[in-house]
């Protein structure tokens, strides 16, 4: 048997190909914290809840409407957008004015209350949700076994970053959300509307937010509490890649998914918090992040 | 030199005898209350009282939002238990070791987070307290989800039997007062007027000429420490280190007894935390989901009562010099 430092390959890539699964993950949730970041300056701490409201719709409209998962593939992120407009709306926007922290706070008072309520109402057992058919079985590699459905979520979240960093990057649209977010004022008396511009861009952040749960709920189990500790690590992430950078929050997620899943193999113990040492280390060298600017 | 500290004594005067006359009072309330309040109950507010009143130095005084002080109050809860049970350690040594390590957590912390601000800040803070989440998950000596049970109290300095309810009370009345007194002192120091000023406008402070990352990182450690003491004192009182005390809501919580009692007051942070846990006990009995209750009165807090009950109450005062 060929093995590489040791290890079999096999367990090698099973747990890179778990690494990369978990970094779309990350890099999905701090891809939408960062668009939320860049344009309201608020840290989004409903995201974690908001992903997790987006696996319970997807669960709901399976076991309630008959709806299955590609159904719940749009349906759930435009619900959770919608949630995100009309809180945005009703909530947020009364806060610009101050400082940013009330947003932090906001937005965590709002996460109680959705993962708080969730819980209240299915306990924290998790519930199951079905791969689709057209996604079940795998593909034998020769090295490794990839699960289909594996496969389609990582191709997918790639294509979502990809489109996303696009769209604010190189498209008209995102040069004015862009000139948006350096200045507010001016680019409204372009004849732009800003307050509009800002709620979309918090309910597309959310339906990002929203459709990363929707890919999960077939991997990980339904639960109330799926976003809870997830949400702390994309917030690693997106200090260690730098707030408000897009590029940053994707290539830092599937980076620090893929190193998660390495030290799985060799130092199975410090899994858990080497993301918060990388981002230890990367904030004494650079403290503005891999890809953040000074300010 | 002195006659700038007299002029600002003088200044401060006024408000400081009223100040004074309510703490009398609220300290002869909280002498005779384990009299008609169940005495565990009083501690509990006690312990979180300490706890937002630390966690308020840095927010309320210096402007820095914390969002993990959990890892020094549940971190030192674990000290302390540890101490007292595995080494047999008295309960003030255990105190003492429980706020010497979260002050010298806190200086690592400080170390890294204190150069970015704001919400950057938080953040920051915030995922360095859930490394210290993991590590009390896994390391060892904590035990896990089970934590470390059955701590004695012990007798503190040898003499006081601290199994006896209102003996353990008077203790912990003796820590809170002594921490309280701190801040108060520290609050109203010329390093705590710099505090103020940082968190007023920092640029200005240090065009002033005062090193500020230097002041914003004691005043860190500083909170820290209290932080510590009052995680260990609850340790303490319910002779149990958990990994609750640990998570990041426990952060959140820490932050909403200060923001609903009010940021930046003295008392503030003692109502707040005295509201939250009678709250908390309340609905324990109800049907009622806590979580969600909690998560309402913070985006009430937020959105509608920013400056808190007693930033209110302060706000409606006629006549205040400041």
């Amino acid at each position: 048997m060929v093995s590489l430092l040791g290890i079999p390959p096999q367990v090698l890539f099973g747990q890179l190909l778990l690494g990369l699964i978990n970094g779309s993950f990350y890099a999905l949730l701090s891809l939408g914290l960062a668009v939320i970041f860049g344009m309201l300056n608020v840290i989004n701490f409903a995201h974690g809840a908001l992903y997790m409201v987006g696996a319970f719709v997807a669960w709901l409209l399976l076991t309630y409407a008959g709806i299955g998962y590609w159904g719940a593939l749009v349906v759930a992120p435009v619900v959770v957008g919608l949630l995100g407009i009309a809180l945005e709306k009703t909530m947020l926007s009364r806060l610009y004015k101050l400082d940013h922290l009330y947003g932090l706070l906001l937005t965590f008072g709002l996460a109680l209350i959705l993962e708080g309520a969730f819980r209240h109402q299915y306990g924290v057992s998790g519930q199951p949700y079905p791969i689709p058919a057209a996604l079940q079985g795998g593909q034998n590699l020769g090295f490794m076994f990839l699960p289909n459905y594996r496969g389609w979520v990582v191709v997918a979240s790639l294509v979502i970053c990809f489109g996303t960093w696009f769209a604010i990057e190189r498209t008209k649209l995102g040069a004015y959300l862009r000139a948006a977010t350096e200045n507010p004022t001016l680019v409204q008396a372009f004849g732009i509307n800003v307050p509009v511009m800002v709620s979309l861009t918090y309910g597309f952040g959310v339906a990002l937010a929203g459709l990363a749960g929707v890919l999960a709920a077939p991997i990980y189990q339904v639960s109330p509490l799926m976003g809870t500790n997830l949400i702390i690590i994309v917030f690693a992430v997106v200090v260690i890649g730098g707030m408000g950078s897009i590029l940053g929050a994707i290539v830092t997620g599937l980076g620090l998914g893929l190193l998660e899943g390495l030290t799985k193999v060799f130092y199975p113990e410090a899994s858990n918090i080497v993301v918060f040492v990388v981002m230890a280390i990367v904030l004494l060298i650079k403290p503005a992040g891999l890809f953040g600017r000074e300010r | 030199m002195t006659v700038a500290s007299n002029s600002t004594r003088v200044a401060v005067r006024g408000p400081a005898i009223g100040t004074m006359l309510i703490a009398a009072v609220l300290l002869l309330l909280a002498l005779a209350a384990p009299f008609v309040l169940y005495p565990v109950f009083l501690m509990k507010v006690l312990c979180f009282a300490l706890f937002a009143c630390a966690f308020n130095l840095l927010i309320g005084f210096a402007g820095l939002l914390s969002f993990g002080h959990a890892a020094f109050f549940g971190g030192a809860a674990y000290v302390a238990a540890h101490v007292v049970k595995e080494w047999g350690w008295a309960p003030e040594a255990g105190l003492l070791a429980a706020t010497v390590v979260a002050g010298l957590m806190g200086l690592v912390f400080g170390l890294i987070a204190i150069r970015r601000q704001g919400i950057y800040f938080a953040m920051i803070t915030l995922a360095l307290s859930q490394m210290v989440f993991f590590l009390a998950l896994q390391l060892p000596f904590t035990h896990g989800e089970d934590g470390i049970q059955g701590v004695p109290r012990g007798l503190l300095f040898g003499l006081f039997d601290l199994s006896q309810p209102l003996t353990m009370y008077y203790a912990v009345l003796a820590i809170f007062v002594a921490g309280f007194a701190l801040i108060w002192r520290t609050v109203h120091s010329p390093f705590g007027q710099v505090l103020k000023a940082i968190r007023e406008n920092e640029p200005r402070a240090v065009s002033l000429g005062y090193r500020t990352d230097r002041y914003k990182l004691v005043a860190f450690v500083l909170s820290a420490s209290l932080a510590g003491l009052a995680g260990g004192t609850k340790a303490l009182v319910f002779q149990l280190a958990s990994l609750t005390d640990v998570t990041w809501q426990m952060s959140g919580e820490v932050v909403l007894m200060t923001l609903l009692g009010g940021m930046g007051t003295l008392f503030g942070p003692v109502v707040g935390a005295g509201l939250v846990v009678t709250l908390e006990s309340y609905l324990a009995s109800t049907s009622l989901p806590v979580p969600v209750v909690i998560g309402c009165i913070f985006v009430v807090c937020v959105l509608l009562f920013r400056r808190g009950i007693v930033g209110e109450l302060m706000a409606r005062l006629p006549k205040r010099g400041h």
